[in-house]
């Protein structure tokens, strides 16, 4: 199995004021492709901005950064947003969802960056929903559904484009155990099933043991790559 | 980008604060009323001036518009070098059923009348018929519309100047003809014969009140101006011709500057309304700051959200502006009706039409300039973790 994300010296400063913050350092990080990973580590110590690194939301002060056979790092800014449609899907904490429109219309937003026709995009929109198991529910706005009931909508949102990594920051956050366990089940069936690489910010060792293998970040630094249980 | 299968999200955006929504609608459609009803305004005033003939003079007494001049000047103006026609009109002074509701009713030479006015627009049948009938008249076709009345239907026409030897004031009068403007000029107005009027009329025999001529060469005309009042100087009624378009525009002049008031008024509207537009917009893209975040994280680029935001303001000015348009329409079209005598041009011109639209869409764009540029500009990492 080849890496499908390949990280090499990559180090991300913020400059605040005179201050030189340096949240990544040096960060050498290689996943390959259809594996589960989660990341796990203090708060702080810089999981959200890898996140962002990997898929294409910002760029790093320096290193390389390889993902899906591209430099991210030389991308400019349209180009990335081009690559994103293409291969990253995104799941969030709190769904992020465009509270003014259906479920179905969350979902089909990606696509309206895709030359699809309207019957076309219509289909995907209600495969994606019956996947995540909403399919009565696709007139709804996002307010009118629960928290486990949106994350579904987002994750349905996430794969509709068919990309090849989903990216998910604390996706069972804000969510009770038991729904935690439906929506990491559903992440664990699209990693198993459909291939998808997987990579996901958690703080809940629970969560984390959905994973296949569990990296630990501390200040800046990745500490280990644990497999799943060992 | 096709822009179609993005109006469901437009709409949703712009729906989803009704209340404001709404209100900045109603506010842009004001504006645009407002707008769309003082250019029918202005139109009705000055609307006549385009539609006067460059080529024609009008000649009348140099003392007074209301004073009279020989029936012989014809003759002698006809001859004058540069005149193509000439043809003489008086001011009968005539009303109808009520004495308060003036009618243009003039007296006319009718074998010159069409020579000097071409834009009247009358079948051949009904010349030949108005020719032949001493005591007939043609109607415009909006004075027959406003009276009902119908071909061949004599009506007593009342003077508030003119009496008959008998003592009357009363002149029957048979609609031998119906006339349409060619020009699209105003058909608020009747001609009868002067051969008939002089010889029943009491006083004023032989005299006219003014004369209308054409030139050859519209460039000549001021020189055939100066030509035709030098024949009458030091005469017991000297003339002062001038252009007919100057003349409307000297009578118009004493109304005010129109233009200047409807544009001030017009451009302190239009101000308010962008202010009110370019406030919502900035309010409804802040509360969406971090929704924009996430549409740039799905892959929109910076180029398709500023796009998306200039196409919700550019949708909020041009269908208010449309609803407000299509008020003054209306609202004119009703007042036309009711005020047919007086503004028989009343009604939104299509410039207005195209100028409303162009001025939306320039408003429109001003309106979500700022919060577009703020929405391209965006960082996703900044707005997620403000707005996570
Ligand atoms: N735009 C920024 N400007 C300045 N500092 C920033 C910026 N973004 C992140 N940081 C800092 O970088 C560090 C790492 O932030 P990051 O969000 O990656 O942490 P995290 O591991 O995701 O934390 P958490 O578990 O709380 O979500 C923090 O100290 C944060 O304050
Ligand atoms: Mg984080």
């Amino acid at each position: 199995m080849s890496a499908i994300i390949a990280l090499r010296g990559v180090s991300k400063h913020y400059r605040r004021g005179n201050e030189d913050l340096a949240v990544l350092s040096d960060f050498d990080l290689d996943i390959e492709a259809r594996d589960f990973v989660a990341i796990m580590g203090p708060s702080g110590s810089g999981k959200t901005t890898l996140l962002n690194l990997i898929g294409g939301l910002d760029s790093p002060s320096s290193g390389q950064i390889v993902v899906v056979g591209k430099r991210l790092d030389e991308l400019s800014g349209s180009a990335l947003a081009h690559w994103r449609a293409r291969h990253v899907g995104f799941i969030f904490q709190f769904y992020n969802l465009m509270p003014a429109l259906t479920a179905e219309r969350n979902v089909e937003l990606p696509l309206l960056l895709t030359s699809l026709s309207t019957a076309d995009r219509r289909r995907r929109v209600a495969a994606a929903l019956e996947l995540v198991g909403l399919a009565d529910r696709a007139r709804h706005k996002p307010g009118e559904l629960s928290g486990g009931q949106q994350q579904r909508v987002a994750i349905a949102r996430a794969v509709i484009a068919d990309p090849t990594l989903l990216v998910c920051d604390e996706p069972t956050g804000d969510l009770d155990r038991h729904t935690a366990e439906e929506i990491l089940g559903l992440l664990q069936a699209l990693n198993r099933d459909q291939g998808k690489t997987i990579i996901m910010v958690t703080h809940d060792p629970k969560a984390a043991s959905y994973a296949s293998h569990q990296l630990h970040v501390d200040k800046g630094r990745l500490v280990r790559m644990d497999a799943a249980g060992a | 980008m096709s822009v179609l299968k993005y109006l469901p999200l437009l709409r949703a955006n712009l729906w989803r604060r009704r209340i404001r929504t709404l209100l900045t609608f109603a506010s842009v459609a004001t504006a645009f009323l407002l707008f769309g009803l003082l250019m029918a305004l202005r139109h009705a005033i000055t609307g006549g001036i385009e539609l006067t003939g460059a080529d024609r003079l009008m000649t009348m007494h140099k003392m007074s518009f209301i004073m009279s001049l020989p029936r012989s000047y014809v003759q002698r103006i006809a001859a004058v070098e540069g005149v193509r026609s000439v043809t003489a009109a008086s001011w009968f002074g005539g009303y109808y059923r009520d004495e308060r509701a003036t009618i243009v009713a003039q007296v006319a030479d009718a074998d010159t009348l069409f020579a000097v006015y071409p834009e009247i627009d009358l079948p051949a049948a009904q010349h030949a018929a108005w020719l032949a009938d001493g005591s007939g008249m043609i109607v415009g076709q909006a004075l027959a519309n406003a009276n009902k009345w119908k071909l061949g239907e004599v009506i007593p026409l009342h003077s508030n100047i003119f009496r008959k030897q008998d003592g009357s004031n009363v002149w029957d009068l048979r609609i031998d003809g119906i006339y349409r403007n060619t020009a699209g000029g105003d058909t608020n107005a009747l001609f009868f014969h002067y051969q008939y009027f002089n010889e029943t009329r009491s006083f004023g025999r032989d005299r006219v009140g003014w004369l209308i001529l054409r030139v050859k060469d519209p460039a000549q005309s001021p020189a055939v101006a100066r030509r035709v009042d030098a024949l009458f100087a030091n005469s017991d009624a000297e003339t002062k011709t001038s252009s007919e378009r100057a003349f409307a525009q000297s009578f118009i002049n004493q109304v005010g500057n129109i233009g200047a008031i409807i544009a001030i008024v017009v451009g302190a509207v239009f101000f308010t309304m962008l202010l009110v537009t370019a406030n919502t917009m900035g309010q409804s893209i802040r509360e969406r700051t971090a929704e924009l975040a996430v549409m740039k994280t799905l892959g929109f680029r910076g180029g398709q959200i500023l796009a998306l935001v200039l196409c919700e303001s550019l949708l909020l000015t041009l269908l208010g502006a449309a609803i407000g348009m299509l008020l003054a329409r209306g609202m004119a079209a009703g007042a036309r009706q009711a005020l047919q005598q007086y503004l028989p041009l009343l009604g939104v011109p299509p410039g207005a039409m195209l100028a409303a639209l162009a001025i939306a869409t320039v408003l429109g764009l001003l309106a979500g300039a700022l919060p577009a540029w703020n929405a391209w500009r965006l960082r996703i990492t900044d707005a997620l973790r403000q707005g996570g």
